[in-house]
């Protein structure tokens, strides 16, 4: 893994540098469609990417980090595995328990379900990404004063929701934070805590 | 997930070029070589991986194709969904709000918030059902070119009142529930760019025509839009889903009624139930019962009752029956 910071990523995130490396990386998994150019003249083929791993540019927190990924690999998995951004946790890895919640372009989503190849060209934020330094975001904060975490499983994936909640509305109303979490499971038990949280730290956004 | 190759292509051509089989075909364990399956938000093709059900030799991300992500409203020729659509971006729509209120309805009760923020209308559309046992890799059933259907002897608490000889299984769409009540047609492009306009009624296959499908897909042909008539005045409708939790879950039960309406009387309605058929079913007994009538409490009883007219619940199912009842009359009053 390489993070470098000024680097931008590729603007559809397959820029023929990367696609050209990819080729050297990893030629005996690489099946390029060859058809298109056989005879007369016909559009390039899309060039086909795997099964092995390819390099790939995301775009995390902010900062650009190259690294490899195999196509069928899942961004939860390349996070955790690849960047070392452990704090995403994977859990039910079917979409079912939110436990994995990233915000790609600013939208949550379920990062076990999200295939890295993908997400090349958007913003990803992760659970890393949401204090500002040492400095914790309101919601974290107000997550440790109402005790909203037990086993703390379920917490990244809760507080993404949460403060992707308080980026669109900053007075939500205890229903809409009831919705904004309803795909959150906690086994633990921790809404009542959670909801009382996210309206403290809109209180204190003010 | 078994290892795949990925291509995105920017041009529909091409996709259609790469891809050479449905998620279906495969499902029923039938070998094509290099199996190339079409793949948009991928919540259900993935899943479908992660269980082992298909093993594609190469997923045609269809998400770089232009022009169908976009959401278009007229009075006059109504509502047209780029099949790249995410559900999120439907439940936000403030015209699918104001003018088709059961869609919206649906669309925010479908699933969680993150998924919507991933599930394309079009794969909305075309997933598979939510059978257990079709979903058990141990179950080789009748969808999946087995020769026996665990379900009707077996747990089928989640499965049809109506329809259940072949195959129980309900399709799991329930944002189709309101888009069939409102008439609503899939566009489908095959090669060569070739246009088909399909009701989506008729885009649906029943098990008596194919048990291991559920719908007319075929092999390279993609959703590209989903169009919906413009509102006729006096067009009102409601949608209401049953599900064992609130917070999110599949339907047990669910069901739209939309209905022009002439001051507070019906001049014409279609009442459809989701979850209870293979296919989304039109309760047309309880429809003939609205037509020409004001709505009052009483007649909003006699309709729920018509809508469950002739259902054939299983073993385990029973509880739907007055389910699908409770929350027609609950459509049925809502429409004034």
């Amino acid at each position: 893994m390489k993070k470098e910071e000024n680097k931008p990523a590729g603007k559809k995130g397959f820029s023929r540098r990367n696609f050209l490396r990819g080729t050297g990386l990893t030629a005996a998994g690489m099946v390029v469609g060859t058809k298109g150019f056989a005879g007369e003249f016909a559009p390039a083929a899309a060039p086909v990417y795997g099964p092995d791993e390819v390099p790939v540019t995301l775009s995390v927190n902010d900062g650009s980090y190259q690294t490899l990924a195999r196509p069928d690999e899942v961004l939860v998995d390349t996070l955790r595995e690849r960047l070392d951004l452990t704090g995403t946790k994977l859990v039910c890895g079917r979409g079912a328990c939110s436990a994995c919640t990233v915000m790609v372009d600013d939208k949550p989503v379920c990062s076990c379900l999200t295939l890295t190849m993908e997400v090349q060209d958007k913003k990803i934020t992760t659970i890393e990404g949401v204090a500002d330094g040492d400095e914790l975001h309101p919601i974290q904060q107000a997550f440790i004063d109402e005790d909203a975490s037990m086993c703390g499983f379920c917490t990244p994936g809760m507080i993404m929701s949460c403060k992707s909640l308080l980026d669109r509305n900053s007075n939500p109303s205890l229903d809409e934070v009831k919705k904004a979490v309803r795909g959150n499971l906690c086994r633990c038990g921790t809404y009542p805590h959670v909801f009382k949280a996210t309206l403290k730290a809109a209180e204190r956004m003010g | 997930m078994k290892k795949f190759t990925w291509v995105q292509p920017d041009n529909i051509d091409e996709a259609q070029r790469q891809i050479n089989a449905v998620t279906a075909t495969i499902a029923t364990g039938k070998t094509i070589q290099g199996a190339a399956v079409i793949k948009a938000g991928g919540v259900d093709l993935l899943d479908l991986m992660k269980e082992n059900i298909i093993a594609p030799a190469k997923i045609v991300s269809i998400n770089a194709l232009p022009g169908l992500g976009k959401i278009g409203f007229d009075e006059k020729s109504g509502l047209r969904i780029g099949a790249l659509v995410k559900l999120s971006d439907l439940e936000e729509n403030a015209e699918i709000k104001k003018h088709y209120a059961a869609l919206h309805e649906s669309v925010s009760h479908a699933a969680t918030p993150q998924i919507r923020n991933m599930a394309t209308l079009g794969g909305n559309l075309a997933q598979r059902p939510r059978c257990w046992y079709f979903r058990s890799e141990d179950h080789k059933c009748l969808k999946k070119g087995g020769t026996k259907c665990f379900a009707q002897e077996g747990q089928n608490q989640i499965h049809g009142i109506f329809n259940t000889e072949i195959c129980p299984c309900v399709h799991s769409s329930s944002v189709s529930t309101a888009l069939v009540a409102f008439g609503a047609q899939v566009e489908i492009t095959g090669a060569k760019g070739k246009l088909r306009n399909v009701p989506l009624a008729e885009f649906f296959v029943s098990p008596q025509v194919d048990v291991t499908r559920e719908n007319i897909l075929e092999r390279g042909e993609i959703i590209t839009a989903l169009t919906v008539p413009a509102p006729p005045k006096g067009q009102k409708s409601w949608y209401i889903k049953q599900a064992a939790k609130e917070s999110y879950d599949w339907a047990l039960a669910d069901a739209a009624v939309v209905a022009q309406m002439s001051g507070d009387t019906i001049k014409d309605v279609k009442i459809v139930l989701g979850a209870a058929a293979p296919t989304p079913y039109r309760a047309t007994a309880a429809e003939q019962l609205l037509r020409g009538q004001k709505v009052s409490e009483k007649l909003a009883v006699q309709v729920g009752t018509a809508a469950v007219e002739g259902a054939t619940p299983l073993a385990h199912n029973a509880y739907k029956v007055p389910m699908f009842k409770a929350i027609v009359k609950e459509c049925v009053l809502n429409l004034v």
